[in-house]
């Protein structure tokens, strides 16, 4: 008898110091921020004006400014006096896997919220809603999809578009001939070249890439829109505190209203490096997201 | 570790009727899987390295032999002195910059070269990038000769293209078969930098299919062995000919033993 009891106070301690054990390893991204005193955020080098290089090293754009407040109130939260931020650049190839391995804490750029890549990451709420359109050069012609059957389509390998456009072939019986860039700037230096005769993108990506080329007035975003997508900022899969954190951090930022300003600062004015005006007007899909904040992927959105 | 990815189809993820038996011609998917799209990646890798590599041994070859001319007349010094200028242009260019150079660069300055397919100016620029090494070692097999081949045939009374032809190079060219078998090999695996102009190849087949599968593991070892097994191919090809154009006692590496 008296080995069982002290068997079982053996099994309750042990279970109280494992309970003490797992509250303080609840959330592996918030020890390491704690214990390095940096974060690695993922960012973009082309992403204008979601996430992009303004030279030198140094990266800006809606998401990036996002992510800044946010790890600003992490930071708060551990009650730190100085946090690093470790900017590193990532691809639409190895963003997932950086996230998934760790390299990346936080991942900032143009990331589409689906259900296959909800596999191996977490997505933080919503802010922004993008549609796919196309950009084809203004003399070209062009206003739909329909035109594109045998032309040639740019897209970007790695991205939800590719996929996008193999299926409206599918569906429509429509053949298009794809060339891949390796990033967005790639792409549209392909439509720039005239090797491409229409690339399809996100709608920011494509309003960025042609405010920032050349001769914007030769280029305009025509077509109908293929695919609405939400775009949101990546965290590591199995860590729910992490993520409770950065969605409450959201919640402030859409509640102190400071979201009808970033989209202001980023969308409409001048940006840097070349102070440049992306010009894309705040749709109501995202408006509507900043309102009801949500994590659903991208098939939630298209189910209509 | 999921094999069965190849089977899914491209479009919804669902498995496909006819997995391998598309491969024979017997059944066609309606989707293509991606078991089907890796064939077609690896076509595309075989004709980009092929079509490089006949331009690489046909080009490197000429350079090679216009390398080692006698400086006797103003024509000869020429040709010594534009083999030399292209072996040293090719080879001091880094292959994916040359590349893009063929892609985006020279067609803006000749138009005409705007209309060329992707995959026909990557293997330009493939199979001049190796046609310049191809020349040094056609060089360095001539130049390994004794002097008394030249020599003896100048004394027969042949003309400098016939003692190239039929005295140095059958000799020069048996010798540096093992270089070349190198360099092709080579230039099936440098194939791979086609994906960076968007020909549809295995690499560009193993980076878009990693994002959509999300099974990187899986899709970059069905890849990997089939670069592997496209290279040893070529190797095994290569050691056929060496076998059967080899003249016994001829050279002394040229043995039974030495040959594999």
């Amino acid at each position: 008898m008296k080995s069982i009891s002290l068997i079982k106070a053996g099994l309750v301690a042990a279970g109280l110091l494992i309970g003490t054990f797992n509250a303080q390893a609840a959330s592996q991204t918030m020890d390491k921020i704690k214990s390095t005193g940096a974060v690695t955020m993922g960012v973009r080098e082309s992403s204008i004006p979601m996430s992009y290089t303004t030279g030198d090293s140094r990266f800006d754009g809606y998401h990036v400014e996002i992510c800044r407040m946010i790890l600003g109130d992490i930071k708060d939260k551990l009650g730190m006096s100085t946090l690093r931020i470790n900017y590193q650049p990532v691809t639409s190839q190895n963003r997932v896997p950086l996230v998934q391995n760790g390299t990346v804490d936080i991942e900032c750029g143009t990331t589409t919220n689906n259900v296959n890549r909800a596999k191996d990451v977490s997505f933080a709420n919503t802010l922004y809603v993008e549609e796919v359109r196309i950009a084809v050069k203004a003399n070209s012609g062009i206003t739909s999809i329909s035109q594109l059957a045998g032309k040639k389509v740019a897209t970007t390998t790695g991205t939800t578009s590719v996929q996008l456009l193999r299926k409206h072939e599918k569906a429509n019986g429509v053949n298009f001939d794809e060339v891949y860039g390796k990033d967005h700037a790639d792409s549209f230096l392909l439509l720039e070249s005239g090797r491409a005769d229409a690339f399809v993108m996100d709608g920011s990506i494509l309003a960025g890439n042609i405010a920032n080329s050349k001769n914007p007035k030769d280029y305009k975003i025509v077509g109908e829109v293929l695919s609405t997508e939400p775009i949101a900022i990546m965290v590591r899969k199995d860590d729910p505190e992490f993520k409770a954190a950065v969605d409450a951090a959201i919640a402030k930022i859409v509640a102190n209203g400071k979201m009808p300003g970033l989209w202001n600062k980023w969308f409409l004015s001048p940006i840097p490096p070349k102070n440049i005006v992306v010009g894309l007007q705040l749709s109501p899909a995202t408006k509507n997201a900043w309102a009801n904040l949500n994590d659903k992927p991208a098939e939630d959105y298209n189910k209509k | 570790m999921d094999l069965g990815i190849f089977c899914k189809s491209t479009l919804d993820g669902e498995v496909v009727d006819h997995c391998f038996s598309a491969l024979l011609g017997i059944g066609k998917n309606a989707d293509p899987s991606y078991f089907d799209w890796l064939m077609r990646a690896w076509g595309w890798t075989l004709a980009v390295a092929g079509l490089g590599l006949l331009i690489a041994l046909s080009l490197g070859a000429i350079m090679g032999t216009l390398r080692t001319l006698p400086p006797e007349n103003p024509t000869n010094r020429f040709l010594v002195r534009l083999s030399t200028a292209w072996v040293e242009l090719f080879r001091n260019i880094p292959i994916l910059v040359q590349v893009f150079l063929w892609y985006h660069v020279i067609p803006a300055l000749i138009p005409p070269l705007k209309a060329f397919p992707s995959y026909l100016l990557v293997s330009l620029a493939l199979g001049f990038f190796t046609s310049a090494r191809i020349a040094e070692q056609v060089r360095a097999g001539i130049q390994s000769l004794p002097s008394g081949q030249k020599a003896a045939a100048i004394a027969l009374g042949l003309t400098t293209y016939q003692s190239y032809r039929y005295i140095i190079l059958p000799m020069a060219l048996r010798i540096v078969i093992p270089p070349l078998t190198s360099e092709s090999m080579n230039l099936i695996k440098n194939s791979s930098v086609a994906f960076a102009v968007s020909v549809p190849e295995l690499t560009l087949f193993a980076m878009q299919a990693q994002e959509e599968t999300s099974h990187g593991v899986e899709i970059y070892l069905a890849v990997t062995i089939l670069y592997a097994l496209s290279a040893f191919a070529v190797n095994r090809a290569m050691a056929h000919i060496e076998k059967r154009s080899r003249i016994p006692g001829f050279i002394v590496a040229n043995t039974e033993v030495t040959a594999h």
